[in-house]
C-alpha cells in the first residue's frame, strides 16, 4: 500500500462525503420543491435565491433545537440508533464506481471483487437504526414502526438479491467496475440500443433485464422506506413512526440517513442497470481529465434523475396497506425475480458468442 | 290559612281538564303549581299576602252547572258540565272550592297574559344589558314565554327617578319597577318595619320610602331577592358580576346559631353574593343582611396564606409537613395538664370531633369554646352568634356549659400553669389574656383564617379555611344538623381545618387514616348516638333535626363509657375487615 | 346487518394497476411541468402581496370596541360576549358611571376590557351577541407580539382598532 494510494483514497473519501452530504441536504430541499410543484404550490422560496439556502437554515434550526431524551428510553441504544441509520447508507457508496478515472486514479473508493455483496451486507444494516430506535424509544408508535420496518426489510431484501443475479450471470463477476465495463462494451442492460444494437439476442436479453430493473427499483423503494412503502413512519397511522421520540440533531440524522439511503440506492441502480458513469459518445478519463470530470458529472446526473423519480412516485402514489405490502413482496416480486433468473439463464447460452 | 283539623277536607278541582284533590284553603295558584301547571305571577309570593295587583296570574274559572235538583249536570262523557265565568279571575287571591274548574292555557288566558305583559312593558326601560336582574328577571322570562316579540308603543316613556338610595344596602331604579308591592308587603309583614310605599298616581306611581324613613332594617336585602325585576338592587352586588356567571353552591350561613340556608354565588373562586335558600324548618325564604354580607373577610388583607413557625423570634413561612411536625413536637413536650385548647363554636362537627380526639390523645383537660353573643331579634337573628354551639355541646362534651371553663383557662395561662396553648379559630383578647402573656408561652399554636393578636404571637401558625371553603356539618340553635359545602377554593396554602387537625392528630401519635371529611363524619356517627345512621351526604340540602332542645346533653359518666365501648367495637370491626 | 360493498370486476390490464400508475404519474408530472414553466399561478406571495384591498365586508378579523358619534364607548359591560366567547378570551371588569357624567343614564361601562388574542378564534360570536352594537370584528388579521402579555388587547387597543362607528342604532335616546 503506497503513499499515493492512501492520499488519493482519502481525497476520494472526503470528496464523496462532501458530495453525498450536500446532495442529501439538497435532496430534502428538492423533495419539498418537487412536492410543492406537483401540488401547484411554491415550496420553500424565501431563504436565499429561490430558497436555495433553505437546507442551511434547516441545519441551524435542527442544531439549535433542544436535544431531548425521554426518561423512559434506553439511553445507549437511543443515542446509537440514529448513527446506525446514517452510517450504512454512506458506507455503501464506497464500492460504487462514480466515475472513470481522474489523472489515472480510478474513481471508486474500494474496487473490491465482492462489490455487490458488500452493498447488500452493509445496506441491510440500515434497518437496525430503525428497529433499535423504535425499540429504545420505549414508546408505542416508534415500536410499531420498528417492527414494521424489520418485517418489510426482510421481505424485500429477498427480491432485491434475486433481482440482481441476472446482471451478474451476464457479467461473470461481482465487481461493480466490471458491471460498468461490461455495459460500456455491450450496451446498457435496460437500453440495448446504447452501444452495439445490431445483435438480436441483446434485444431478447433486455426483456428479463427490464423486469430485473423494475423489481430491483421497487425493492429499493421498500428498502429506503419511501412511499408507497413508508409504513414504518406512516404519519397517519403511527404519527411519524420510529422517529417520534427523536428531536434536534438525532432526528436530523434519521432524516439524513433516509435520504442518504435513497442516494446510494440510486447510485447502485445507475451502476447496475444504467451504465454507471458511461454516456454514449463521451470517452473515459484516460482521454483527458476533463472527460474524467464529465464522467463523474454524468454519473451524478443519472443519480439525480433517479432521485427525481423517487420523489415523483412519492407524490403520486398512496401508501400500501401492510398486508398488501407483504403479499406484493412475497407472492409477486419474489416469484418474478426467481423466474427471471431462469429466463436469463435460458437465454444466456445463445448469447455467449457476444 | 292551613286547615286546622287533623284530616283536612279535600276539594275536587279540575285544572286544565284534569280532576285533582286539594285540601281546603289551598290557593288556586299553589294548587296549579302542585300539579305542575305554572301560572305566571309578579306580585304573588307564597310567604306574603296576596294583593292581586299585577294581574299576571289571570286564569279562567268555572263551576259545575247545576240542574233543577241542585246536582251537577253530567255531560256525554259522564263528567260535570262547567259553567265558565266570562271574565278572567286572578288565581293568587282565590282558594280552591268544591267542583272548581280552572283553565290556565285557554285563548282568553293567553290573550290576557299578552295584554298584561304589554302594559307592564310600556314604561319599562329596555336596559337589560346594564340591569343586574337580567338572567333572573321574571319580566324577561315571562316576556319570552307569554309576551309579544315587538313593542307597539310609540309615545315617550315616563321618566322616573333612577339610582335612588333607599337605604345603606339597597338602591332603587324606579323606572324598572312594575309596582308589584312585594317589597312593601315584606317590610310590613316580615320585617315589621313599614318604610316603603307608593306615591303619585297612574303611570307616575312610584315606589319610595316614607318621608324621613330609610330602608335600613336588618332584612332589607330580602326585598332585592323578591323583587321580580331589577328595580331594587343590592348596593353591594350592583354591577359587580352578571348572575349567569355565578356558580351556585348550597350552603348555610354561619353568622349566628340560626343557620339560615343559603346559596353562595361564586365565580372563579371569588364570592359575589349570598342569597337565602328556602327551608321552612329554618329560615323560610329569608336571611338577615348581617349574615348575608358577612363574607367579605375572606379576601381581607390579613388573611393567613402560609403556615408559619417561629424561628429566632420571627415567624417564617414553611411548608405544611414542617409546620405540622413542629406543632406536634411542641405539644408533646408538655404533659396533658400543661396544655389548654381553646376551640371555637364556629368549627364544624368534624373539626370539633378531631379536636376532642386530639385533646384525648394529649390528655388535655383544659378545653372549651368561646361563647359569642350579640343582640338577637325575633325574626331570624339569634343571640348566640356561634353557629355550632350545639355541636360543641354534643361532640366536645365539656363538663359544663360552653364557655364556663374559659376564665379558669385564662387564669391558668396567666399563672404559667398552662405552658402550651392551642387557639383554634378564636382570638384570646377578650378572655383577659394579654399579648405579653401570650408571648411568654413556650408553645402557642394558632389556627385561624385571619391574622390577629394570637397568630402574631404564635409559635406555629396554621392558616385554615372559612365557611365557604369547606365541607362539613353544624347543628343550629334549634338542634338541626345542616351541611356546609365548599363554594370556593382556599387562597394560598390555606388548608381545610379538618385536614390540619387530622395531620396534627396523627403527628401527635394517635389517629388512623381518615381520608375524607365524610370519614370523619362516619366516625362521629359511630360514637355519638344522636348522629347514628347518618352520613354527610344523607343530611341533604335541608338538614335533619337531631336534637330536641329540652334534653341538652350533659356530661354523664356513662357517656364516657359509651364512647370507649363504641371505639372498642369499631376497632374490632376494623380488625375483622382487615382479615 | 353487514352490507357487502360490490366491487367492480377488473380485467387483467386494470388488475395489473400499471396503466393507473402510469396515468397517475402523468398527471403529477403535468402539474410539476406547468408549475416549473410558470403556467400555474395560485400562491400569493404574502408579505409582498396582500388581500387587504379585496377583503370582503363580512371578513372576520380582530374584534374591537367602537365609539359612537358622541365619543361614547358603546359597551355597557353587560358581559354577554364574555359569556358567549367559546375560548373564553374576553375578560371584562364593569364600572359604574359617576352621576355627574354626561352619560350617567347609561350607568355602566367597562372599566377594563381585555381580549386575549392568543385565545381568540375569530368566530364573531361576540359581535353577534352584543346588544349594544359595541363590538365588531374588524379587518385586522396580523396580530403579533413578542410575549403573551403583548397579545392581550386592552381597552385602549381595542378602541384604537375599532374607531368610531357611524349609523348604529341609538338605543339611549329619550324614547326608549
Amino acid at each position: 500500500m503506497d503513499f499515493a494510494f492512501v492520499v488519493t483514497s482519502l481525497l476520494k473519501i472526503v470528496g464523496i462525503l462532501v458530495v453525498i452530504l450536500t446532495m442529501v441536504s439538497y435532496a430534502v430541499y428538492a423533495e419539498r420543491r418537487v412536492s410543492a410543484f406537483i401540488q401547484d404550490r411554491l415550496g420553500p422560496n424565501r431563504v436565499g435565491p429561490a430558497g436555495l439556502f433553505q437546507p442551511i437554515a434547516d441545519m441551524f434550526k435542527l442544531l439549535l433545537k433542544e436535544d431531548f431524551t425521554p426518561r423512559s428510553a434506553n439511553t445507549f441504544y437511543y443515542w446509537l440508533a440514529p448513527c446506525l441509520a446514517v452510517m450504512p447508507a454512506i458506507i455503501t457508496i464506497a464500492v460504487v464506481p462514480f466515475g472513470s478515472t481522474l489523472f489515472g486514479v480510478p474513481m471508486v473508493i474500494a474496487d473490491v471483487n465482492v462489490g455487490i455483496l458488500f452493498v447488500f451486507a452493509i445496506a441491510s444494516l440500515g434497518v437496525y437504526g430503525i428497529v433499535i430506535g423504535g425499540w429504545a424509544s420505549n414508546s408505542k408508535y416508534p415500536f410499531l414502526g420498528g417492527i414494521r420496518s424489520s418485517a418489510q426489510m426482510l421481505s424485500y431484501e429477498l427480491s432485491l438479491g434475486l433481482a440482481v443475479i441476472p446482471v451478474f450471470l451476464l457479467v461473470g463477476n461481482l465487481r461493480l467496475t466490471s458491471v460498468v465495463r461490461y455495459q460500456i462494451e455491450h450496451g446498457w442492460f435496460i437500453a440495448p440500443f446504447v452501444g452495439d444494437w445490431t445483435n438480436p439476442w441483446k434485444w431478447l436479453l433486455a426483456i428479463p433485464m427490464i423486469i430485473s430493473f423494475l423489481v430491483f427499483m421497487i425493492a429499493i423503494f421498500a428498502e429506503t422506506n419511501r412511499l408507497p412503502f413508508d409504513l414504518p413512519e406512516a404519519e397517519q397511522e403511527l404519527a411519524g413512526g420510529y422517529n417520534i421520540e427523536y428531536s434536534s440533531m438525532k432526528f436530523a440524522l434519521y432524516f439524513l440517513g433516509e435520504y442518504a439511503a435513497m442516494i446510494t440506492g440510486s447510485a447502485v441502480i445507475v451502476t447496475l442497470f444504467l451504465g454507471g458513469w458511461h454516456f454514449p459518445g463521451i470517452p473515459d478519463g484516460s482521454h483527458g481529465w476533463i472527460f474524467g470530470l464529465i464522467n463523474i458529472a454524468v454519473f451524478f446526473a443519472k443519480v439525480a434523475a433517479l432521485i427525481f423519480i423517487f420523489m415523483w412516485v412519492r407524490w403520486t402514489l398512496p401508501r400500501f396497506r401492510y398486508d398488501q405490502l407483504m403479499r406484493l413482496g412475497w407472492l409477486f416480486f419474489f416469484e418474478i425475480a426467481l423466474v427471471n433468473i431462469f429466463l436469463v439463464a435460458a437465454i444466456l447460452p445463445y448469447t455467449s458468442r457476444l | 290559612m292551613a286547615d286546622q283539623t287533623p284530616s283536612p277536607q279535600l276539594f275536587n278541582v279540575q285544572i286544565d281538564g284534569v280532576w285533582h284533590q286539594f285540601p281546603k284553603g289551598t290557593r288556586v295558584i299553589e294548587a296549579c303549581a302542585r300539579v305542575g301547571v305554572f301560572v305566571p305571577r309578579y306580585c304573588y309570593h307564597k310567604k306574603l299576602s296576596s294583593p292581586g295587583n299585577c294581574r299576571m296570574c289571570l286564569i279562567e274559572m268555572g263551576f259545575p252547572r247545576l240542574g233543577p235538583d241542585r246536582k251537577p249536570e253530567l255531560g256525554a262523557d259522564g263528567k260535570p258540565i262547567i259553567n265558565w265565568i266570562p271574565r278572567p279571575q286572578i288565581s293568587c287571591a282565590q282558594d280552591v272550592s268544591e267542583g272548581m274548574a280552572v283553565r290556565t292555557n285557554s285563548p282568553l288566558v293567553k290573550e290576557c297574559q299578552r295584554g298584561v305583559m304589554e302594559f307592564l312593558l310600556i314604561n319599562h326601560p329596555l336596559d337589560c344589558p346594564i340591569c343586574d336582574q337580567a338572567g333572573e328577571c321574571r319580566l324577561q322570562e315571562f316576556s319570552v314565554d307569554f309576551g309579544n316579540s315587538k313593542s307597539r308603543f310609540l309615545e315617550n316613556k315616563v321618566k322616573k327617578p333612577k339610582n335612588v338610595v333607599l337605604g345603606p344596602r339597597v338602591t332603587l331604579d324606579d323606572e324598572r319597577c312594575i309596582l308589584c308591592s312585594r317589597c312593601i308587603r315584606f317590610c310590613q309583614e316580615i320585617a315589621h318595619d313599614d318604610v316603603l310605599g307608593f306615591v303619585d298616581r297612574g303611570s307616575y306611581t312610584a315606589l319610595t320610602a316614607h318621608p324621613g324613613k330609610r330602608l335600613e332594617n336588618n332584612y332589607s336585602l330580602n326585598t332585592v331577592d323578591i323583587c321580580p325585576v331589577g328595580a331594587l338592587t343590592s348596593t353591594d352586588f350592583r354591577f359587580k358580576m352578571r348572575v349567569w356567571f355565578l356558580k351556585e353552591t348550597k350552603s348555610i350561613c354561619t353568622s349566628c346559631a340560626t343557620g339560615c340556608n343559603t346559596i353562595i354565588g361564586t365565580r372563579e373562586d371569588v364570592i359575589y353574593r349570598q342569597t337565602p335558600r328556602e327551608n321552612d324548618h329554618v329560615n323560610s325564604c329569608w336571611m338577615c343582611d348581617y349574615g348575608r354580607l358577612n363574607f367579605k373577610y375572606l379576601e381581607a388583607e390579613n388573611r393567613l396564606l402560609e403556615p408559619q413557625i417561629r424561628s429566632d423570634g420571627n415567624l417564617i413561612a414553611v411548608d405544611w409537613p414542617m409546620a405540622i411536625a413542629e406543632a406536634a413536637l411542641q405539644l408533646k413536650q408538655f404533659a396533658g395538664h400543661e396544655i389548654a385548647i381553646i376551640a371555637s363554636g364556629r368549627m364544624t362537627n368534624e373539626e370539633l370531633w378531631l379536636t376532642s380526639q386530639l385533646a384525648k390523645s394529649l390528655g388535655v383537660q383544659w378545653i372549651d369554646i368561646v361563647p359569642r353573643r350579640g343582640p338577637g331579634d325575633d325574626i331570624l337573628l339569634s343571640e348566640d352568634r356561634n353557629p355550632n354551639t350545639n355541636g360543641a355541646r354534643l361532640i366536645l362534651r365539656p363538663t359544663s356549659e360552653p364557655g364556663a371553663k374559659l376564665t379558669a383557662i385564662a387564669e391558668a395561662v396567666k399563672s404559667g400553669e398552662v405552658k402550651a396553648l392551642m387557639i383554634l379559630k378564636e382570638n384570646t383578647m377578650h378572655l383577659g389574656i394579654s399579648v405579653e402573656q401570650l408571648a411568654r408561652l413556650p408553645a402557642l399554636i394558632a389556627m385561624n383564617v385571619l391574622s390577629n393578636e394570637a397568630t402574631e404571637k404564635a409559635t406555629v401558625v396554621l392558616p385554615a379555611c372559612s365557611f365557604a371553603e369547606k365541607r362539613g356539618s353544624m347543628i343550629n340553635g334549634k338542634g338541626r344538623l345542616q351541611r356546609l359545602n365548599r363554594a370556593v377554593r382556599p387562597p394560598g396554602n390555606a388548608r381545610d381545618d379538618w385536614e390540619i387537625l387530622r395531620d396534627l392528630l396523627q403527628a401527635v401519635g394517635g389517629g388512623d387514616s381518615l381520608s375524607s371529611v365524610d370519614d370523619v363524619f362516619r366516625r362521629i356517627s359511630e360514637t355519638v348516638p344522636q348522629f347514628a345512621g347518618l352520613t354527610l351526604s344523607k343530611i341533604g340540602d335541608l338538614g335533619v333535626h337531631i336534637l330536641q332542645m329540652e334534653e341538652l346533653p350533659t356530661m354523664r359518666p356513662s357517656d364516657e363509657e359509651n364512647i370507649e365501648q363504641a371505639v372498642a367495637i369499631q376497632a374490632r370491626r376494623r380488625a375483622v375487615r382487615s382479615h | 346487518m353487514a352490507i357487502t360493498v360490490p366491487r367492480p370486476k377488473l380485467n387483467w390490464r386494470e388488475r395489473s394497476y400499471l396503466p393507473a400508475i402510469v396515468a397517475g404519474l402523468a398527471i403529477t408530472f403535468k402539474h410539476f411541468k406547468n408549475m416549473l414553466l410558470g403556467r400555474t399561478k395560485v400562491t400569493m406571495q404574502y408579505p409582498e402581496q396582500k388581500w387587504d384591498s379585496s377583503l370582503p365586508d363580512h371578513y372576520r378579523g380582530a374584534p374591537a370596541l367602537v365609539q359612537d358619534e358622541d365619543g361614547r364607548v358603546r359597551c355597557v359591560a353587560c358581559q354577554l360576549c364574555e359569556f358567549i366567547c367559546p375560548p373564553r378570551a374576553i375578560k371584562i371588569i364593569p364600572g359604574e358611571i359617576p352621576s355627574a357624567d354626561r352619560f350617567a343614564k347609561v350607568e355602566k361601562y367597562p372599566e377594563a376590557f381585555d381580549i386575549d388574542m392568543i385565545r381568540c378564534i375569530f368566530c364573531g360570536m361576540c359581535e353577534e351577541v352584543c346588544p349594544e352594537q359595541a363590538i365588531f370584528l374588524r379587518k385586522d388579521y396580523a396580530i403579533t407580539g413578542f410575549t403573551r402579555a403583548d397579545m392581550v388587547h386592552h381597552k385602549e387597543k381595542l378602541l384604537e382598532i375599532g374607531g368610531v362607528m357611524h349609523g348604529v342604532v341609538l338605543k339611549w335616546n329619550e324614547k326608549k
